[in-house]
């Protein structure tokens, strides 16, 4: 049963092959049993989840089930949750236990879902391995050695385990897309703007986007039903319709045109993953699609330009964990400033302290010139080099990572080798577009991830195109080895 | 661009981080390389590019300033590190 997506387990509840509270004990049971393996979770909410259970199974009985009432999901911990630790995988929020929800946490309660628990992450969301975490790094269930990716690393990794069907994440520079990848797992970045960032905590607030990690492209267009809409609590949310994900999920891709950019598939790109990738376009050219060569010209300029906007707004929205109202206060401070540097000092880790260095410097009196504004230029040509491009083509293809999960410990002596991993990932962030990843392949054992990038509220077409390719091939239903996904209907 | 030693603590300060003096100097070095690769935004002519500071160009929605929520102070407070009398305590500023 472990091996189910959500649609599937959503049709079994329907038939009654088995209740909310028996699958969410069985997923429960397995998250105890197995996650030590993995690291993936922060906290497991065995109560909070058998309790949404029979308040789902209560409302199946009445007659009033919706699409998601009684699926078991898990939250990254960076979504508040009230009643429950919301850690963001920080020391400085060890203690926090959250008085409200994000919006996520509150559509999803609302339609019937279950939260199993919290997902490891990067500290933050700051970094592309999980190794950034308070908790100890989160591990790649393909390879325990390796990395599952980051910052929705735990996401990634509890949904490649079978620990949960699907997970919510969020993406910055691409921390749903790389570790998607990274594991083996479908993941969609949605447009920014239309996926509610109240309660989500704030890295860099005009690259921040959450969205759906899943096992296939139908789960995540199920989830995204759940997430996307105007939120009036967000002030850069999206006052737009949301269509029915779902709907357009058969349409055939007869005719789609494929962009594919010389700057993907040159420099420092994994041979076996390009060849993962040149397959995965075969594939969609037996499917009808045409593609068609484009360039974006400035794609290397994509990892300075984020490497001053990201920090930048990281150093201003972080500024508000000071010890005085919540999280970590040091011990017998003896004056105010006293109390603030080491409050910060002792909460933050060292990845969070680099990067709100640099966003300090870069925007500190004489030097906002040179940096900031210099970023948000680049990030101008970034975006408009989509703008030219998706005039000719309906869809973008390329890797999502340069390289397959590297080994624990391996990039982090020297940051911007880590920098380097998010380089196909966070031009689309600095541009705002929807971007997803589906596995195309693996190397070495290792899973594959091919990035689809659409135009502005494309969403749906993204799921569209992944999803036909999952009816075409079976990368998405590849389980690593070491897997066991069969186990008794509890 | 290349930051000292001195240039860190100075950094942290504005940035309110004790930084463990064993640890200033990996810092300065890191940070050092991170401005170097960012430095190659220098080589770019953007003399005639508007900054893009939202993706969408969205621009800021306002609302009526009426009250939208209600008083919850004493829940939001349960998570304070200092209270009393429903306000939260600091050292003390003025002496």
């Amino acid at each position: 049963m472990f091996d189910k997506t959500l649609a599937e387990l959503a049709q079994g509840l329907t038939n009654g092959d088995y209740s909310s509270v028996e699958l969410t004990e069985a997923y429960l049971a397995r998250i105890n049993a197995e996650d030590s393996q993995y690291n993936s979770f922060i906290s497991i909410t065995d109560e909070q989840a058998l309790s949404q259970a029979k308040v789902a199974d209560a409302q199946r009985a009445a007659g009033n089930a919706g699409v998601f009432t009684g699926l078991p999901i898990a939250h990254k911990d960076i979504f508040c949750t009230e009643g429950v630790k919301t850690s963001c995988g920080s020391k400085m929020l060890d203690n926090f236990v959250s008085p409200y929800n994000a919006t996520v946490v509150e559509k999803f309660n609302s339609a019937g879902a279950v939260s199993l628990g919290k997902t490891n992450m990067d500290e933050f969301a700051m970094g592309s391995s999980n190794e950034n975490s308070f908790y100890g790094p989160a591990r790649n269930p393909w390879n325990t050695d390796c990395v599952p990716g980051g910052s929705s690393g735990g996401s990634a990794a509890a949904v490649a385990a079978r620990l949960t069907p699907a997970a919510t994440g969020t993406d910055t520079g691409g921390s749903i897309r790389q570790p998607a990848a990274l594991c083996g797992i479908t993941g969609i970045k949605p447009t920014y703007g239309r996926v509610s960032r109240f309660g989500m905590i704030a890295f860099a607030s005009s690259l921040d986007q959450g969205g759906p990690m899943t096992r296939t492209a139908e789960d995540a267009a199920m989830m995204l039903n759940v997430m996307a809409g105007f939120d009036p609590k967000d002030s850069t949310s999206l006052d737009r319709d949301v269509p029915d994900y779902t709907a357009d999920l058969s349409q055939p891709l007869k005719g789609l045109k494929i962009g594919l950019p010389k700057e993907y598939f040159s420099g420092d790109l994994n041979p076996s993953i390009a060849a993962s990738v040149q397959s995965a376009i075969k594939e969609f050219e037996a499917l009808g699609a045409t593609t068609k060569a484009i360039s974006l010209p400035n794609t290397a300029l994509a990892v300075p330009a984020y490497y001053i906007i990201a920090p930048s707004e990281a150093s201003s929205n972080l500024s508000r964990f000071d010890g005085v109202r919540y999280g970590h206060r040091c011990a017998d401070p003896v004056d105010l400033e006293d109390m603030y540097k080491r409050s910060r000092g002792e909460g933050f880790g060292e990845e969070v302290k680099r990067r709100i260095m640099v966003g300090t410097y870069a925007l500190s009196e004489g030097f906002y010139d040179a940096y900031y504004k210099k970023a948000q230029q680049i990030r101008r040509l970034i975006r408009q080099d989509f703008i030219d491009a998706l005039k000719e083509v309906d869809v973008i293809m390329g890797p999502t990572t340069p390289h397959p999960a590297f080994k624990i410990g391996e990039k982090t002596a020297n940051p911007i080798d880590m920098y380097m991993e998010d380089i196909f990932t966070l031009s689309l962030n600095l541009a705002g577009l929807p971007g997803m990843s589906v596995p195309c392949g693996t190397t070495e054992g290792l899973p594959v991830g091919l990035q689809i990038i659409g135009n502005y509220f494309a969403e749906a077409k993204l799921l569209n195109v992944a999803h036909q390719f999952q009816q075409a091939t079976d990368w998405h239903q590849q389980t690593p080895a070491n897997i066991s996904t069969s186990g008794k209907e509890s | 661009m290349s930051l000292d030693s001195t240039d860190v603590q100075k950094i942290a300060h504005l940035a309110r981080l004790q930084i463990n003096d064993a640890d200033v100097a990996g810092y300065a070095n890191s940070l050092s390389d991170i401005l170097g690769l960012v430095d190659q935004m220098q080589a770019v002519d953007t003399a005639n590019v508007e900054p893009l500071d939202n993706p969408l160009d969205a621009v800021q929605r306002l609302r009526v300033d009426s009250v939208t929520e209600t008083d919850q102070r004493d829940q939001l407070q349960t998570v304070a590190p200092a209270v009393e009398l429903g306000l939260f305590q600091v050292p003390k500023v003025i002496e």
